[in-house]
């Protein structure tokens, strides 16, 4: 009689249903997870996979390493900046597309495209754009007189070299993840726009609230946990992302002017076999993962109890 | 008067802006693509038109004479299986989370969701080791293998939202109706999460498209490249660049993903916040 | 049809004790409302009825079998949803079906139940829709028709008028009541709604905190409650309650009335402070008070009430019942 039933029971059915996801994250994300730790305290090698235990030397040598510095640095940098613009712009974008217009479908999908098309092909469109001599920008700067001509703002030469420097590498990586992660940023502040009830921002208008006190008042307030979800989210994807360096950059112009950590850890780890550093240099994201981890979990457990 | 019309022009100069900012690279992919080589490089030529009859020399050179194609089928096929595996994964552990599992499966939830936040940039070293261990290095089985790493987690949470969405009351009546719970789901539950599951298989398979750390990590071969990763080492040689059909590689790719990924963004969307809500 | 027994069921979720020890026999082919305010624990006692919901304590039998382990579809019950629970993406048709099809019957005698259900239910015309192209009233009556299409041994229905607005709900009431006496289907009927279970019920079962406070016919419980809960949750307005020395007193506001209009000897006689008249129509509530208590009366007689004034109220001596001070229980005098 019970047998027959066996799999009607919830606290037998349950676990059954959960099993396979739970042991498929377990072999390939936790154990991966602790593998990287362990690496990273280990001289594991491609070529010498019996490794032992070297305690924190990996960590001693890669943090006195000057091209990790730099790469650190470029990491905040590069997180820092273009999140400070994404967040800035998507406001702006977000007021336009919120309201209704003739053919706002095109516009959005247009305008979403740098999210939803692959990155790595997104890419490399700029690499045209920023060409050494082909640049379209470069062209458009030239028909402007601001390039090109002795006494042009910008300098005499043809072209402006934007891979080329390193200062304007970094402008230029930081130009293509503010143009990928701008769609994110809007799409869910639209979306938390929608959200605050209308009532609301219509009784602070029958109250006499302008446009500006009704956004510092009320509207900003109230998306604050929005935001805050957003600029955590695309903090951890700029800072562990190595797509755009990768495709745009490879990291240079030498030395080493636009790498990133994520950039830094595949060439010495995969490209350069030593996976014992490139594991220790990718736990820098640890930290950072564990603090958007921790947020986001109050933020859900908050969310569950309301 | 005045103010009403400094708004609007206000709002159609940041519109066009935006539009400019967001577009131009895909713009000037269309164009280039179609640009004959004397058009295109010539530093005094206007960029962003014609100067000169279009041709279709870089599409045949990009569909014949190189691996293009093949890229796009791996991509495909890579997609296709995680697609498979992530439904046979994350939908049994969807309806286990979102109505059976008490507390401790709410925890297990947002457990698995975050998962999904673990970077590919932390785990792409040992899943290296893995993937050689296993012998699927320059194996389209060693993205099959680690990209339901990402796509399950994120896809259990999506659809547990949408099962939370229907009314727990409609199964309980299959239930009362003669079914078993396995039957119950078969024919009442999951008919009804019909949107909801192709939500998730279109977000799979965008997800698969966008991936390029693993494949990057892992595949070596020409012929066993996906997308991402064929066109930007395969068709970068040097400091030769087949501008014009790197430009329609890229565009022709990124079209059809967009557009999928555009039309679901919604339902994403809201099934992302909606996993966070009370049942 | 068939007899349904719980004995000493119990269960908790967690701390919360929803049903906390019931025993209960219901009869075969007898229509018994559980009646109760919100968080009584009565839909959770028809979960565990139904199969949905496995009790911490007790056996449940029907027809002589314990089906404790037994999952709802073995059961031999049917049950109608507050929401109706209808398939969205089923036509009318396909939904009433459905009981037959997962049982696997031909399309022949499926085709004959479904006409037969709808027919019952005057819904012949609504099957080839789809359930979100009709009314509430029709949705309740395709869930009901869905639940006696298989002949189940036992109805079960919780609050199943209560989506309904109030015209529709008073017919369908009446609906209800004759065809499960031509059914002759033994039904547990879940409520909060008093006038439904006076309605309706051959027995009523008043639950309060996860037990059975009362079990008996509409006129039992109304006329003879056994507690003060009891007395004060059935009857609208609900029975005055006065203290005296180590009783309670209760009695029904309609029989609460100017000493005048009784013709009857064996009274209590109250002195009454009128505050407040309520004309309703055919009747008045008049809401005043004894002393310090508030008390209501029912009054549908002619007579001359003013508001802020004293009057001599009475009640038979019949029509008063008694209650411990302690315990709330019904004590005879």
């Amino acid at each position: 009689m019970k047998e027959r039933y066996l799999l009607e029971r919830e606290n037998i059915l349950a676990p059954l249903l959960l099993f396979p996801v739970v042991i498929y994250v377990i072999l390939l994300v936790g154990f991966p997870f602790v593998m990287a730790f362990v690496y990273s305290f280990s001289n594991v090698t491609v070529g010498n996979p019996d490794y032992k235990i070297v305690g924190i030397r990996n960590f001693i040598d890669i943090i006195g390493d000057k091209v990790f510095q730099k790469s650190l640095g470029n990491t905040f940098i590069f997180t820092f900046v273009s999140i400070s613009i994404v967040l800035i712009l998507s406001h702006i974008l977000a007021e336009v597309l919120i309201r209704e217009f003739r053919g706002k479908w095109l516009v959005r999908f247009l305008i979403l495209m740098p999210w939803t098309a692959p990155i790595a092909l997104g890419t490399i469109g700029y690499l045209w754009f920023l060409d050494s001599v082909f640049s379209p920008i470069d062209w458009i700067l030239r028909s402007f007189g601001l390039l090109g001509s002795p006494d042009a703002l910008l300098g005499p030469m043809s072209n402006m070299y934007w891979l080329g420097r390193p200062g304007l590498a970094m402008v230029s990586v930081i130009l293509v993840h503010v143009w990928r992660l701008l769609p994110l940023g809007t799409v869910i502040l639209i979306a938390g726009m929608n959200s605050i009830p209308r009532e609301i921002l219509e009784a602070a208008q029958v109250d006499g609230a302008g446009y500006f006190r009704r956004l510092f008042n009320i509207t900003l307030p109230l998306l604050f946990p929005v935001i805050g979800v957003t600029v955590l989210f695309a903090a951890l994807f700029t800072f562990t992302d190595m797509t755009v360096v990768w495709v745009l950059t490879m990291g240079g112009p030498p030395p080493h002017s636009t790498q990133v950590l994520a950039s830094l850890a595949f060439l010495k780890g995969i490209q350069g076999g030593d996976l014992a550093q490139g594991a220790a240099i990718s736990l820098f994201f640890f930290p950072v993962l564990a603090g958007v981890a921790a947020i986001v979990l109050g933020l859900v457990k908050k969310a569950v109890v309301t | 008067m005045l103010n009403r019309i400094i708004i609007r022009g206000g709002f159609y100069g940041a519109l066009v802006f935006f539009i400019i900012f967001s577009a131009s690279p895909f713009y000037v992919m269309l164009i280039t693509m179609f640009k004959r080589g004397h058009d295109l490089f010539n530093p005094n030529n206007n960029p962003f038109f014609f100067n000169e009859p279009i041709t279709l020399e870089h599409l045949d050179l990009l569909f014949t004479q190189t691996l293009y194609t093949k890229f796009l089928l791996n991509t495909f096929l890579v997609g296709i299986a995680v697609v498979a595996i992530t439904i046979i994964f994350a939908v049994p552990a969807a309806l286990s989370l979102a109505r059976m599992a008490g507390r401790w499966g709410e925890n297990l939830g947002i457990g698995i969701f975050l998962t999904y936040l673990i970077p590919p940039t932390l785990l792409f070293i040992p899943l290296s080791r893995v993937v050689s261990t296993l012998g699927l290095q320059n194996s389209l089985w060693s993205l099959i293998l680690v990209y339901p790493t990402f796509t399950v987690p994120f896809c259990t949470w999506l659809l547990m939202s949408f099962f939370k969405s229907i009314p727990r009351e409609i199964e309980e009546q299959a239930l009362i109706d003669g079914c078993s719970r396995i039957n119950a789901f078969f024919k009442i539950l999951l008919p009804i999460s019909i949107p909801g599951i192709i939500t998730v298989i279109v977000f799979t398979f965008t997800l698969v498209a966008h991936e390029y750390i693993y494949a990057l990590a892992f595949i070596q071969d020409s012929g066993e490249k996906t997308i991402g990763i064929g066109m930007t080492t395969e068709l970068v040689r040097g400091d030769v660049f087949y501008w014009g059909a790197l430009m329609g590689g890229a565009l022709i790719a990124s079209i059809p993903v967009a557009i999928l990924y555009t039309l679901f963004l919604d339902r994403i969307i809201s099934g992302l916040a909606m996993g966070t809500a009370k049942r | 049809m068939a007899v349904v027994e719980l004995i000493g069921i119990k269960k908790y979720f967690g701390h919360v004790k929803a049903v906390d020890g019931i025993d209960l026999e219901i009869k075969d082919g007898e229509f018994l409302a559980l009646l109760g305010p919100s968080g009584s624990g009565k839909t959770t006692l028809m979960r565990l009825i139904a199969g949905l919901e496995s009790s911490t304590e007790g056996k449940i039998i029907i027809n002589g079998e314990i089906v404790n382990e037994v999952p709802p579809r073995a059961r031999g019950i049917a049950m109608v949803f507050q929401s109706y629970a209808l398939y969205p993406h089923k036509t009318i048709f396909k939904n009433i079906a459905f009981p037959l099809v997962v049982e696997g019957l031909n399309k022949e005698s499926i085709k004959k139940k479904v006409l037969w259900a709808a027919g019952l239910l005057g819904i012949g015309h609504l099957l080839g829709r789809m359930p979100s192209q009709v009314s509430g009233g029709e949705k309740q009556r395709v869930a009901i028709a869905r639940a006696l299409v298989r002949r189940p041994k036992v109805l079960l229905m919780d609050e199943p008028l209560s989506n309904l607005d109030a015209k529709v709900r008073h017919t369908a009431r009446e609906e209800l009541k004759l065809f499960q006496r031509e059914i002759g289907v033994t039904t547990v009927y879940v409520t909060h709604d008093q006038a439904e279970a006076m309605g309706l019920g051959d027995r009523i079962a008043v639950m309060n905190e996860g037990i059975i406070r009362q079990i008996g016919t509409p006129e039992e419980i109304y006329h003879e409650p056994v507690n003060t809960f009891v007395a004060g949750f059935v009857g609208i307005p609900p029975m005055n309650f006065i203290e005296q020395d180590s009783v309670i007193i209760g009695f029904r506001p309609e029989t609460f009335l100017p000493t005048e209009l009784i013709t009857d000897k064996d009274l209590m006689k109250l002195r009454f402070r009128v505050e407040r008249v309520e004309n309703l129509g055919s009747y008045r509530l008049i809401y005043g008070t004894i002393g310090d208590v508030k008390v209501i009366s029912n009054l549908s007689l002619p007579y001359p009430i003013k508001e802020r004034e004293e009057y001599d109220f009475s009640v038979r001596l019949q029509d008063i019942r008694y209650f411990d001070k302690e315990k709330g229980v019904s004590i005879k005098k």
